[in-house]
């Protein structure tokens, strides 16, 4: 599988993100800076976690209108694949590939723990080698975390499955304490209609071998392997 | 020209830090306040000299990066 990681200025997880696709895929990532104009044929393009461009204005809003995202955006128009993770999450959402906005947690702290989330759509191009509701274990690290739609775009969501992952507690059970930034719905990831571009708030390429106290992100990668043969 | 643009958040968008204000304004006995909402304020210095054109350009400029519509409305002022 050939990939892309899209680097910008204050992005801190793409290295993560680099390491986690070279040792699942066996490949080298290619690296895009943010003001590349031109991008490789890839498979998927990843954007990673940080807070880019300092977070100004809003989290994901400078980085939204980057050069690169112009060819991001062309690609995951011809159907390419699109991952969008934490910081990356917010991009997308800024950039209108995927609905609604991440808003600063309701605890008004920066969150850095290790949550539970239930899978809740295992018929995904990223969630297809974790079964359906499946309870996994991932890092979060967040600021603005706090998923908002409107009841209409809600609704749509849930209707259409595409809210992949949920905050829950460790039965399963989507509570308001397991919420822990607020997030309408428990809402931690969605997938676009098209089901090709997927944002979600926790880190899965942190949890890849054992080293790293977990291995639950694993299946995440090896999902695209997996809906790409 | 001047354009001043205040970009609050729309009604029903919880807003925590607005609550938290609201908290630390009781917490130094500022009796009364019955809801904060926060927002942003961004003053742009255009070249533009005809006031009309001036508000398109910066509804332009709302619309695309200065506020997140999904989540906030924004006012213009044209001086």
């Amino acid at each position: 599988m050939k990939s892309a990681v899209v680097v910008f200025p204050a992005s801190n997880c793409d290295r993560d993100m680099i390491v986690a696709l070279e040792k699942i895929t066996g490949q080298k990532p290619h690296i895009i800076w943010h003001q590349d104009t031109e991008i490789p044929d890839v498979d998927l393009i990843a954007l990673p976690g940080g807070f880019s461009f300092g977070d100004y204005l809003r989290c994901g809003a400078m980085a939204a209108s980057a050069p690169a995202l112009k060819e991001v955006i062309r690609h995951a128009d011809r159907g390419g694949n699109l991952i969008g993770v934490c910081n990356g999450f917010q991009v997308l959402t800024e950039t209108g590939l995927l609905p609604g906005a991440l808003m600063r947690n309701k605890s008004l702290k920066f969150i850095c723990q290790d949550v539970t989330l239930k899978v809740e759509n295992a018929d995904t191009k990223f969630t297809n080698a974790y079964t359906q509701d499946q309870l996994i274990r991932i890092p979060v690290a967040h600021h603005d975390g706090n998923y908002f739609a409107d009841d209409e775009k809600l609704k749509e969501l849930e209707d259409e499955g595409r809210v992949v992952f949920r905050y829950v507690d460790k039965n399963g059970n989507a509570t308001e304490d397991a919420n822990i930034n607020g997030s309408q719905n428990n809402i931690a990831g969605i997938i676009n209609r098209r089901k090709n571009i997927l944002g979600m708030m926790p880190h899965p390429e942190r949890l890849i071998e054992a080293p790293q106290g977990g291995t639950d992100g694993r299946a995440f990668f090896e999902s695209i392997i997996n809906a790409l043969n | 020209m001047k354009a001043r643009v205040h970009i609050t958040l729309k009604n029903g968008v919880l807003d925590p830090q607005g609550k938290a204000i609201q908290h630390a304004l009781s917490a130094l006995d500022f009796g009364g306040v019955e809801d904060v909402r926060q927002g942003k304020y961004i003053e742009l210095d255009l070249t533009e000299t005809d006031a009309q054109k001036a508000r398109a350009s910066v509804e332009e400029m709302c619309k695309k990066l200065l506020a997140n519509t999904v989540i906030e409305n924004y006012a213009i002022d044209i001086e």
